[in-house]
Formats: structure tokens, sequence, C-alpha cells
């Protein structure tokens, strides 16, 4: 008798907090679709096609639908993967391509022939110039999304590192691991 | 060149000079032990340290961890120690051992080992203790027993039979089974009345045991290992509630000096509620901490099942340290007034 | 006498002051060279106005302050300089800053000054003046003074105190001054106070300087000024700006306050008031001060020296003993390792340590955090060291920045205490400089974004207005057409247009095609011009390579061949900075 009792209360409480969930999950529903703009958040604004869309936001579209992986966007590295990761509890995945330092892009002006192919592959216009005239490249605004590259008929463009300066220095990660340092007198 | 961060100072402090102090506080309690209660403990303490040394290498090397560090920072021989003091001194050896075992490696290293325990280990192995050898984790020397060091050795090792005479309840059970049985014959009162506080209390004098916690507790406070709060709030918990329901009906309810004095009261107070790891460590959670700690305590030991409260009431606490943290977060220098 | 406030935790670490605060205050012999920094304080970094093979005079501006929280360099002594290149700087980056480094010509001779005619000065000159002398912030960060004289807007200037404290263990360079100089840190002291108008002035120094307490003390009475001198219960980091404002006047300033003024106090260092007046009554800039040199050495004392000196010449003074294994510059709490020995005393370098692991033996292996809470118990700023240490670990950077990790002051309090022997202090640092870094990126990501964004929206837009600008074009078109049908049809010889029609299409055709040739022609040329441009262009920078470095140049020409990137050799310019 008590061990029916038992059951019938635990199993009205189920039925209850089933209840309760569900009609939570109808009125609490979050319109519109904000995980597009939460992934679009992670993604590193390259837009640098590198993840085979033409562009962050078409990416982020193409996650938010589970039509492909998280680890496809090189620029973001695998921070990017492990936060995309977290957001969308989905498995953390090594990065397709390599990672690479962040880069710039830098116009040799001396062989700048001025064609404007470049200004137009730009997808964030930081390259300055107009036709005839000797390009350059902002370089504050240049995502080193290397999309300038390939159209430039005298391959004047090149890539170099942004070099730590003390406006971007950072401090370590403390390396003073536990095992790292042996007791001297550890037998 | 060499790197290394400031500060470059470092106060002369350690984990293990942390640990040694813990274990130098509990002497002057485990001296009255062994002097008044029989010479047994030491060697329980001993089977004990033992336990949890082996436990505790053998779960290093598991894990991959240096042997040598760890070995040495005295957390396993707290708890060994904790654990002998709460255990009856004449339980059988493998329950102290079993019980060690089980502390350090499923409450301790599961949970990742030194400062990651959820759970006080030492508690956690008297309760599964209690829990699965209800009858020999309750067989408390008798009133009156005297036991020479070698048939305590004896019984302990399973040795000698287990005399009925150990069977016998401490005063806690004596009064909780009254209390129970809702017998009206039997008067608290009198059960104590014939026992001077300071005398041979239960027969046995275990108010000088918890004296000596009490004066290693003071010790270790005078030393900033542990602050005042969990202890005060703790003592100061129980004493209300045992103080007021006393003063309602002291035929029914012992006087509060007898539930400082008796079970686990003090070490509780002084030694496992403090333990940082698994308690709360904002000012205000402290005193949560050890008032909540002492309630139950005496819930549990009044009106519970079991013949002392202070391990299922720490264990209880522990479960809601974090959220208790998490809400006394005290206020930061300079906004106090805008918190 | 005056109600002192405690301040929440707090460390007394042993104070090895007495080693080094004994003996009067020495000046070091002119160095071999200097390197003179042109960033030496907050804010933007000066601009050099002099050049490779100028003669500079002792105290002539080198760099000019750039922007309102700034400050100007000068030349420590007369010379010529050397050249103004990048050398690395005394931060624990190790990372390079321009500097000018100057060869001493030995004769020390000073470019004309004269004292700054106070009386006639409006506050706006005063500031100006100073900024020109390059008057910073002496005691640690290297704020320059006169961004601080000015008073917030609506608040009440209450408390002008002058920071005597000295609390970091080993310095006593502030000792010092205060014994030998007080009359004029006393008089500087009155210069800020005219200039913020502060209820009462207050001067804190820690209690175990009774000598230089009796000597502020002395001064004030001299100059008959009615500023306060406080003996401070000595306690570490009893001066820190915000430690010392709350024992002296309760206040607590919040670490999200950007400036102490909003709560009506403002703190300056003692040697911030003498460097300050100095500029003032004689003109003088800021070319040297007095550095403690102490630790592992056999003679620790105090000398004045010259702003640029290099540090291991700087250490030789004291007899540093062999086993010195590194510079600290700073107190052992706060210091840090200099990145190499060469790097030069600048404005804010109050202490050289000669380090050994004697005096700071290697720390301990670190453990985990048991949770003790002796670090919360000493935190000044009453944080969660643990908590914070626990967030900063696990890169959970966010949460970090729920227990308040911006109010750290990097104290070093809490490292101190642990008997985890955790390096505390530079888990929050880390996580500090890794919040910072991701702001950066999100802006950076924020802006690139919009960009993008626009550059879409642009070019929708073009393509919406071309395909306007054809549709008109083929309406024009086709009325023309019409127009001409009409006419034709109107014509006896109607047959033919259709025909012209035709005709004139495939002109047009190859019209477009022969622009496109000539286009491409033109672009062929260009990048034949270019190409040999290319290889006419002599690298700049390798003139006189020595055989190794050729031969590495050509290693790396053949593999960039081989790779197929055939880089403009001559193109190895930074990206512009900023
Ligand atoms: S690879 Fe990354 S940065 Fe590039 S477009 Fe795709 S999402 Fe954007
Ligand atoms: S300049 Fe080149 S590399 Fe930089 S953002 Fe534009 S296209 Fe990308
Ligand atoms: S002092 Fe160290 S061990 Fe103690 S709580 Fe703080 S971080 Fe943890
Ligand atoms: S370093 Fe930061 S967290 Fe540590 S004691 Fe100082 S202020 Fe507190």
């Amino acid at each position: 008798m008590d061990i029916l009792t038992a059951i019938a209360i635990m199993a009205l409480g189920a039925v209850v907090l089933g209840a309760a969930l569900g009609y939570a999950a109808i009125k609490f529903k979050v319109e519109g679709d904000p995980l597009v703009e939460k992934i679009e958040a992670i993604l590193p604004q390259t837009q640098c096609g590198q993840c085979g869309y033409p562009g962050c936001k078409p990416y982020a579209e193409a996650i938010a639908k589970g039509e492909c992986d998280i680890n496809l966007c090189p620029p973001g590295g695998m921070e990017g993967v492990q936060r995309l990761a977290d957001l969308l509890g989905r498995e953390v995945k090594p990065l397709e391509a390599e990672e690479k330092p962040k880069q710039v892009a830098i116009i040799d002006e001396n062989t700048c022939i001025g064609c404007t192919l470049c200004i137009q592959a730009c997808p964030v216009d930081a390259i300055v110039g107009a036709a005839k005239q000797m390009h350059t490249i902002i370089a504050q605004q240049c995502t080193g999304c290397e999309l300038c590259l390939p159209p430039c008929p005298v391959e004047c463009i090149h890539m170099a590192a942004v070099g730590e300066t003390l406006d971007n220095w950072k401090w370590k990660y403390p390396v003073v691991g536990i095992k790292a340092v042996p007791l001297k007198d550890a037998a | 060149m060499i790197f290394a961060p400031s500060p470059f100072l470092l106060k002369d402090a350690s984990v293990s000079q942390v640990m040694t102090q813990v274990c130098v506080a509990l002497i002057p309690g485990i001296i009255a032990y062994a002097w008044l209660v029989g010479p047994a403990i030491l060697v329980q303490l001993v089977i004990a340290t033992f336990a949890a040394l082996l436990a505790e290498a053998f779960m290093l090397k598991l894990r991959g961890k240096p042997l040598a560090l760890f070995l040495s920072d005295g957390s396993a021989i707290v708890t060994a120690w904790l654990i002998a003091l709460t255990f009856p001194p004449l339980a059988p050896w493998w329950m102290v051992f079993t019980g060690t075992v089980f502390a350090i490696v499923f409450a301790k290293h599961i949970y990742g080992g030194l400062g990651q325990n959820p759970f006080n280990p030492a508690m956690v192995a008297f309760a599964v203790c209690i829990v699965s050898f209800p009858a020999m984790m309750s067989q408390w020397p008798a009133v009156g027993l005297e036991l020479r060091l070698l048939d305590q050795i004896d019984i302990i090792f399973g040795l000698a039979p287990r005399v009925d005479a150990l069977s016998s309840a401490t005063p806690l059970d004596a009064m909780k089974t009254a209390l129970r049985m809702g017998d009206s014959n039997f008067d608290i009162a009198q059960l104590l009345a014939n026992q001077d506080i300071y005398g041979n209390f239960a027969g046995r004098g275990w108010e000088w045991v918890a004296t000596g916690y009490l004066i290693g507790g003071l010790w270790l406070w005078h030393r900033r290992i542990i602050s005042w709060q969990v202890p005060v709030a703790f003592i100061g918990s129980l004493t209300l509630l045992s103080g007021a329901l006393w003063l309602y009906n002291p035929a029914a309810f012992a006087n509060p000096v007898f539930h400082l004095f008796s079970g686990g009261t003090l070490l509780g107070a002084f030694f496992i509620a403090t333990d940082p790891v698994s308690g709360c460590t904002t000012p205000r959670g402290k005193l949560i901490f050890g008032a909540g700690a002492g309630l139950l305590a005496y819930v549990i030991r009044v009106f519970g099942g079991y013949p002392d409260g202070v391990a299922f009431a720490v264990l209880l606490m522990n479960l809601s340290a974090p959220v208790i943290d998490l809400l006394t977060q005290p206020a930061i220098f300079g906004m106090k007034d805008k918190k | 006498m005056l109600n002192l406030f405690k301040f929440w935790g707090g460390v007394k670490p042993p104070s090895h002051k007495t080693e080094s605060n004994n003996k009067p205050i020495s000046v070091a012999p002119m160095p071999s060279h200097l390197v003179v920094p042109l960033h030496q304080s907050i804010g933007g970094t000066p601009k050099p106005v002099v050049k490779a093979g100028d003669k500079v005079l002792k105290g002539q501006l080198i760099g000019e302050a750039d922007g309102w929280i700034s400050a100007a360099v000068h030349a420590p002594t007369s010379g010529t300089v050397r050249e103004v290149a990048m050398h690395v700087r005394p931060h624990p980056s190790g990372l390079d800053s321009l500097c000018v480094v100057i060869d001493p010509d030995g004769r020390d001779a000073w470019i004309e000054h004269a004292p700054f005619d106070l009386a006639s000065a409006a506050p706006a000159d005063v500031f100006a003046h100073l900024q020109r002398s390059g008057v910073v912030g002496l005691g640690g960060a290297g704020f320059p003074a006169h961004g601080k004289l000015t008073p917030a807007p609506n608040v009440a200037m209450d408390e002008l105190i002058i920071n005597g404290a000295e609390c970091e263990p080993y310095i006593t360079c502030d000792d010092l001054l205060m014994r030998e100089r007080a009359a004029e840190i006393v008089r500087g002291t009155a210069l800020f106070r005219d200039l913020l108008q502060p209820k009462k002035v207050l001067i804190g120094i820690e209690d175990n300087k009774p000598e230089a307490v009796a000597a502020m003390q002395a001064a004030v009475t001299a100059l008959g000024e009615n500023f306060t001198v406080v003996a401070v219960p000595t306690r570490y980091p009893a001066g820190g700006a915000k430690q010392l404002i709350r024992v002296l006047t309760g206040k607590e300033v919040p670490g999200s306050m950007r400036s102490t003024a909003e709560m009506g106090v403002q703190v300056f260092n003692v040697a911030t008031a003498y460097t300050a007046w100095r500029a003032v009554a004689h003109g003088e800039p800021v070319i040297s001060r007095i550095v403690t040199l102490t630790g592992n050495v056999a003679e620790p004392h105090n000398v004045e020296v010259l702003i640029g000196t290099p540090m291991d010449e700087l250490l030789k003074l004291a007899r540093p003993h062999p086993d010195t294994d590194g510079i600290l510059m700073g107190g052992p709490m706060m210091g840090f390792l200099v990145p190499n020995r060469q790097v030069p005393v600048v404005k804010t370098t109050n202490c050289l340590i000669a380090h050994s692991e004697r005096l700071f033996p290697p720390k301990a292996p670190e453990m985990p955090c048991i949770r003790c809470g002796s670090c919360a118990q000493v935190c000044p700023h009453e944080l969660q060291p643990f908590e914070m240490y626990w967030y900063a670990r696990a890169k959970n950077f966010g949460k970090t920045q729920e227990y308040n990790i911006f109010d750290c002051i990097e104290c070093g309090c809490c490292s101190y205490v642990c008997p985890s022997r955790i390096p505390l202090v530079q888990y929050f640092r880390f996580a500090k400089s890794e919040i910072w870094a991701r702001e950066r990126e999100k802006k950076a990501a924020d802006e690139a974004k919009a960009r993008f964004e626009f550059k879409q929206f642009r070019e929708e837009r073009e393509k919406a207005e071309k395909a306007e600008k054809l549709a008109r074009a083929a309406a024009a078109q086709a009325a023309k057409k019409a127009a001409e049908a009409a006419a034709a049809a109107a014509e006896p010889a109607a047959g033919e247009a259709p025909a012209a029609d035709a005709r004139t299409a495939p002109a047009a055709a190859s019209a477009a095609d022969s622009e496109k040739a000539a286009k491409m022609a033109t672009i062929q040329a260009a990048m034949e011009r270019a190409k040999a441009q290319r290889e006419a262009a002599q690298p700049r920078n390798t003139g006189e390579l020595t055989p190794e470095q050729q031969r590495d140049l050509a290693e790396i020409e053949a593999r960039r061949q081989a790779a197929g990137i055939s880089e403009p050799p001559a193109a190895t310019q930074e990206p512009k900075a900023e």
C-alpha cells in the first residue's frame, strides 16, 4: 500500500512538473532567430570566404540551420570553434585548415599600377585609391582576408604578420605547472 | 635571464604547514582521549594514517601527480585523524581502514584531489560507515568498562570477542531512545543528575576530550588557520536551540552544556565544519554555514535516527555551500554603499 | 590629531629598508651613453625632435608631448645624438620602443633655462610649463602631473594628499628625498595646493620612517604652511593611492572611478612635488631622479641618476655580488625583472634590486587552491582572489569580471600569503590583458562587419542604379527605334532599315572588344614595367651584409621561388602602426 502511494506521488509530481515545463516552453518561446546573431558575434568578421560561404553571415546562417560543421573558419581559430561548440552544445572538432597569426595586407606602392581591382575585391573597403593612382591599405581596417591578393595583376600586395607592440602585448598564462617544477628533495 | 612574476617576496606558508598545524591542534584532544577513554585510539590513528597515505599514494600514482609533493602536504593525514577520532574507539580495524580508503579515493580523488572535493572526506567516510554498519558504529565503550591496551587491540583486530559491554549506548543514544519511546518514566535530568559536568560525564570524561578540542580550536583561530565565524555560529546555534528546548521542557531535553560537550560537537565546530575546501568562504557565508550545521546537528542527533548528527549536518551544509557563497559575496572596496 | 581609518587586508612583509636608508643620496657618475625612451609616461608617445648627429645640451627638449595626456622628454646631459632607434624598454614585455641615444660630451652643459614666472601665470600656463618640463607621477604609473591638477567640474576638492608612504619593501628613495630635500617638496606641495585649492593638505608617511616625518614636519613649520604631516601605520600597500586616501580620509574610491578627483581627493608622490618645484623655481625639466640600489649588493644606497642611464652600469655603483642573476625594477611586491640588463633608467624607476636566488628563493611548486581564504583576508580591495583565480585559470573571463577583476590593483598581497604558492596576480594580469585583447578584437570585428555590410549595400545600390540606367537607355533606344521605324515607314525605301541595324551591332561589339584589348595591353605593359622595376630595385636593407646573411637571403629567395611566392624584396616595411 505504502509503496503504491509513493509511486502515485512521484508520478503525480512528474506529470505536474512536465506540464509546467511544457507550458513554459510555449509561453516563453523566443521570437525571431537570435541564434544566427549569436553565432555571427563569435565569427571574426574577416569576411574571407575561407569557410566556403560568401562571408561570415552566410556561414552563421548555415551553422544555425545545421548544414555544416563549426570548424570551417580559420581566422576564428580553435578558440572560435570552442566558443561555437559551447554556444551550440556541439562537439569540439579540430580546425579544418591551419590556424594563422593575424596578418595585414601591404601594397608595394612603387609597383602598384592603380588598377582598382583590389579595391573591388576588398570586402571591408580597407583599400583606398583611385584609377591610375597608387593604392594603399588602411592597416587598422584590414582584416587580413587575403582576398585582394589574387586580383592584383602585378602582384604587389603581400601579407605581413601583425607584430607584437606595446599596445597589443599580453601577459602570458602562468606556466608554473604542478608537474613542471619537481620538488628538489623529491624521492 | 630568469623570468618570474611579482611578487618576489612570499610569506613562509604552505599547505603542509597549514595541515601540520591542524594536526598539532588535535593533539590536546587526542591526549585526553587516550588518557580517559583508552589508548586504543592511538592504534586507530595509526591505522587510519597508514590507510590514508596508502590510498593517497595509490591515487596520485594513478592520476600521474607528483607523489612526494602531494603526500607531504598532510591533507590526507588530517582526513585520517578526523576519521579515527569520529569513529568509535574500539571499531574493528577494517572499518577504520576501509572508511579511510573510501574517503581518500572516492570523496577526494574522484573529485580531483586536494582542493576539489565538494564534501568533507572524513564525514563522507563516517556517513557511509554508519549507514553500512550501524551496529558497530554505535558501539561505544560502556560506562565503567576498563580494558587494558592489549585487550583493546585484540578487540580492534577481532582477536577477542566484541564484549557485550561494548554495545552500550552513549548518553546521546540513551536520551534519544527515551525521547522516541515517549518513555515518561525516563527523565533526562535524572540521567545527567548524578554526573557532574566536569567530573565523570558519561562515566568516561568525554567532556575533557571535548575541552582538548576546544583548546586546539582556539589555538587554530589564534594562528588564523580558521576564522571565528564557523565555530561561533555552530556553537551559538546549537546552544540556542538546545537551550530553548531545554527551557521549554527540561525533562525531555538535555541542557545545552550536555550537547556542547557530548558527541562530536566541538570537534565538528572547530575541525570539521571549518574545512575550507568544502565549506563557505565569504564571512557571511561562514556564519550561515556554521549556524546551519549547528542546527542540523542538533535536529539530527535529537530527532533523527543516528546517534550523532554532526557528520550529516556538515555534509548537508557542504551541499549548499556554493549557493550560500554566491549569495553572500561581500561588497568590494569602494562599493559598499552601492550594493 | 587626525582620525585615521583602516583599510581591509594588507600584509607586513619584511621591510629591508635599513640596508639602504642610512647613507645620504650620492650623485651617480656620468654613464658611457644614455638611452632615453620617448614614451615614459602614460598617454601619447612624444615625437622626437632631434635626429642622429645633432648636438644637444643638458635639458634640451628631445621629445615633444603628443596630446594633452603626454609629457615632454629632455636630454639628460649635453652631447651628441648617436641615433633615434628602437631599443628594449624597461617593461615586462621586453619589447622595443623608440629611444634617443646620446653620447655625453662630458661638459654637462646646461641649455639656457630660467625660473618660471609663477606670479603672473594663469593655471593653464602652469600646466603647459609642467608638461613642457616633463613632470610626471614618479611614484609608479607615471601619469602626467598636469593632468591631475584640474579639479573635477562639480566636486569640491577636499583633500590634497602627498604620498610619502613608500610601502614597498627595499625602496627608500622617497624616504631619503624627504629627509634631505623636505623644503622643496613642501614648496611643490604648495604649488599643487594653489592650483587645486583643496580644503586640506595631508602628507602621509609610513611610521617606519620617523626621520622623514620629522624632516617634513620641520619643513612645513619652517615654511609656515598649514599642511598636516601624518604618520600612517606601516602596512603594505598603505602607499597605494586608494589605500592612502582611505587611511587619511576614510573615503573609498571605487575601482571603476577614473579619477580620484571625482571624490574630491587628489594624490601626488613626494618626488612629483619635488620635480614640479624644480621645474617651476629653476626651470629644470625632469632629467634625473633618485633611485635606490639595493638587494644582493655590497653597498646598498640611493643615488641621483640621469634618466637613460643603462641599469647594469648603474647597479655596479652598489657593487652587486657575483651570484646576482637579474635586475628587479621597482619593489619586490609589484616590480618586475627587467628583460635585459642594459635597459635604461626611466622616470618611474624608483628602485633597482639585484636579484639572486639567495634573496628571492625560487617559488615552491604550485599546489591546488585549498580555498583557505587567506588571499581574501589580505586583499586590500576586498576581492575574492581564489574565485577570480579559478575562473582565470579556466579562461572563463566573463566570470572573472563578475568577481570584479578590474578592481584588482595587482598589489600582490594575495600571492604573498597563498599557502599553495599560486601566482595569483599573474593569473589576474593574464586575464585582464586577455579581456582587453578580446575587446579590441570585438571592436575590430564589429567595424569590419559594418564596413562589409555597407559595401554590400553600396554594391546593391550601384547595381540597382546601373540596371535603372540600362533600362532607361534601353527605353530611350526603343523609343528612338520606334521613331526611326516610323520615319522609315514614312520613307519609300523601308526595307533597308533592319539591315542597317544588323550592321551597326557587330561594329559596336568590335569597338568594345578593341577597347578591352587596349586595356589588357596597358595592364600587360604595366606588368612588364613593374616586373622590370622590381628586378631593378635594389633591396634597401641588403647593402652591407655579411656573407652568411647573404647566403641566408639567397636561400630564402630560392625557397620563395620554389613555393611560387615572388614577393617584391623591397617591400619589408612594417604595417603602419595605429
Ligand atoms: S572563414 Fe570565418 S572569417 Fe572567413 S568568411 Fe568564413 S566565417 Fe568569416
Ligand atoms: S586589404 Fe586585402 S587582406 Fe585586407 S581586408 Fe582588404 S582584401 Fe582583405
Ligand atoms: S590563499 Fe591560495 S590556497 Fe588560499 S584560498 Fe587563496 S588562492 Fe586558494
Ligand atoms: S593583487 Fe589584486 S586580488 Fe590580489 S590582493 Fe592585490 S588587489 Fe587583491
